[in-house]
């Protein structure tokens, strides 16, 4: 990593923080930023002399700062697996949904609505609210797991087998997916559709401690296959001949990749396009190498996502817009932007 | 040494080498010679360990190569290949410093950088460290390709170094040098395996030549030995006249030219077919 990229990282991990500090205030329910920062120094015991305002504090901290929480810890999530998964497929167009982690988790989400009540009693009264998110997640390992094990040749992952296998999955858990929506009711209908747009509304401290195991162990370890997804971009063959195990690295990406883009989908539903938007800005800011685009991917998501839920609670406040329909109207125009800008 | 026994490797029932035995010694410059399809690039990604042979083994330094640890293998032994698949922007520099991967843990050391920046200026890449890889024209990329793989083994003199076929995109200057390069290394101990098209490059560089015909050791010995006008045409089907350079006494190939009769091609034939519809 160059100083460049260290300088950008480092500024990056400042604006996030900034950004989320300041996201706590804002909301159908204003808090001013000086009151976040009282109740903040209140909490962690610097500031004694001043109290901040009951009702403020009591807002903070129940429901925005799990929500700003779960922001970046699902912006973080879906920053770094594009970053690895467009690694491991040697591709920057790719993202997680490509290995049917996206699509697998739909389909179980919608299943599980639209038959809640007639299959699922008993594990709805076991599970309660945690069932949509438990089977969104099922859902999402199932799949990734299906194509991870079709795409084996010799025993080995193959790449190529690995993307058609993606496609074909996808496709199908996409057909059955219409095929339940066409038949769900009015009301479970408002349900699926809500879901699919994404949504970090259901934050609590209770949810957000279920998914962060699942999330930080990701985050914390993909990071260390920088080194391995460089070596990629050469072609696997020649990852091979600097004494990468391949196998491995695939292995260990596609797994990670589906925690953490499983837990985040279990939870906040669908969020498009982080995954693939993020770590091409990373890229255009700073470079390709990958121990510094997975770690940027990492920041700049949990960084754009806290500023999309921020907007998705405050342009039309006090209605919420689902946050999947903020960034892909954002982002798509983003995207292009850069396309265009690219191909001159 | 490399040493290989009875090597033979099937695909889908087609035998594509057959008992292939051969060894590459210490300080030596071999040459692969062989007509398209004769199996060479084959035989180089069995050695490279992309490929795994259906029978025969395969033994660096007395070891076989499917029995060492992949960090210890990717410091004695790197192929420089022909194609590059590269579609992310990286740099000149980062592309070389992957060659001393198998050396460091998490960041290069001072060690590492010396020996980059010393393998640059061998391949005459210097000047464009800081450029985007994509952005250099083929005969460039090749250069940086073959600074990363000595980077990888720049420091092992035992090492083995693969080329296949590693100067097919350069320039006159750039054949010259690249094979010089080999040919010194090899004088400090490295084994050097290449694979050439130009036979008069390998009669200049190299200490020995390997013919390959239809997955089979056709010959095997010095240029003087192996480069005579029957072998020539046994291989390739090309007719030549071998001189003997007065200077460095190793044999030079003129080829005579070869003619095809338009008469064989169908082209008024087909003309006419498609005129007659």
């Amino acid at each position: 990593m160059i100083l460049k990229q260290r300088i950008i990282l480092v500024t990056l991990l400042m604006i996030m923080v900034l950004t989320a500090i300041i996201s706590l205030g804002l909301g159908a329910f204003h808090i001013p930023t000086k009151e976040v920062f009282i109740a903040l120094a209140n909490k962690i015991g610097l500031s004694q002399n001043t109290t901040a305002d009951e009702m403020f504090a009591d807002v903070l901290f129940a429901i925005r700062m799990p929500r700003v929480l779960l922001g970046m810890l699902v912006g973080a999530a879906l920053g770094i697996s594009g970053a690895a998964i467009q690694g491991i497929f040697r591709n920057p167009l790719a993202e997680p949904g490509l290995i049917g982690i996206s699509a697998g988790a739909s389909l179980f989400a919608v299943l599980i609505i639209a038959f809640e009540t007639l299959l699922f009693v008993g594990l709805s009264e076991l599970l309660g609210y945690y069932l949509l998110a438990f089977g969104a997640f099922a859902g999402a390992g199932l799949t990734a797991f299906a194509v991870y094990q079709i795409s084996k040749k010799n025993g080995h992952p193959n790449i190529t087998t690995m993307l058609l296998a993606g496609i074909a999955i996808n496709a199908l858990a996409g057909a059955l997916t219409g095929l339940m929506t066409y038949m769900a009711t009015e009301q479970q209908l408002r349900t699926i559709t809500f879901w699919m747009l994404g949504s970090l509304g259901g934050a609590t401290w209770e949810n957000l401690g279920a998914i962060f195991p699942f999330i930080l162990l990701p985050l914390a370890c993909l990071p260390f296959f920088g080194k391995a997804l460089n070596a990629f971009a050469l072609g696997e063959d020649q990852a091979a001949l600097l004494g990468i195990n391949t196998d491995y690295t695939k292995r260990w990406v596609v797994l990670f990749s589906t925690l953490a883009v499983g837990a985040s989908v279990a939870v906040s539903g669908i969020i498009g396009f982080i995954g693939l938007l993020v770590p091409h800005t990373v890229r255009l800011l700073g470079g390709v190498d990958y121990r510094y685009v997975l770690i940027g991917s990492m920041l700049l998501g949990a960084m754009i996502l806290t500023l999309a839920d921020v907007l998705s609670r405050t342009l039309v406040a006090p209605i919420e817009l689902p946050i999947g329909v903020i960034t892909a109207l954002l982002g798509t125009p983003v995207f292009l932007y850069i396309l265009i800008k690219e191909n001159k | 040494m490399l040493r290989i026994e009875q090597l033979s490797y099937e695909i889908k029932g087609h035998r594509v080498l057959k008992d292939i035995s051969l060894q590459v010694r210490k300080g030596e410059v071999v040459a692969l010679l062989g007509a398209n399809g004769a199996g060479k690039s084959t035989l180089m990604r069995l050695i490279s360990g992309e490929l795994n042979p259906t029978s025969g083994s395969i033994m660096l330094l007395d070891k076989r190569i499917d029995k060492y640890d992949s960090k210890t293998l990717a410091r004695s032994r790197a192929m420089l290949s022909q194609q590059h698949a590269i579609n992310m922007a990286y740099t000149v520099k980062e592309l070389v410093i992957m060659g001393r991967y198998p050396h460091f843990q998490s960041s290069p050391s001072t060690r590492d950088w010396k020996i980059v920046e010393e393998t640059m200026a061998i391949c005459g890449i210097t000047d464009f460290a800081d450029r985007v890889y994509l952005s250099l024209s083929g005969g460039e990329q090749q250069r940086v390709q073959l600074a990363r793989v000595l980077s990888q083994l720049w420091d092992n003199p035992d090492a083995l170094l693969l080329l296949d076929e590693p100067i097919s995109a350069l320039d006159l200057h750039y054949q010259q040098k690249v094979l010089s390069i080999a040919k010194s290394l090899s004088r400090l101990g490295f084994m050097v395996l290449v694979i050439l098209h130009d036979i008069n490059m390998a009669s200049l560089y190299a200490d020995r030549i390997i013919m390959l015909k239809n997955g089979r050791k056709w010959l095997d010995g010095t240029p003087n030995e192996v480069l005579n006008s029957k072998n020539i045409y046994t291989i390739f089907s090309v007719e030549s006249l071998i001189n003997i350079d007065n200077h460095s006494l190793k044999p030079h190939i003129l080829f005579k030219e070869m003619r095809v009769d338009p008469q064989f091609f169908n082209i008024q034939t087909i003309k006419a077919y498609v005129d007659k519809k």
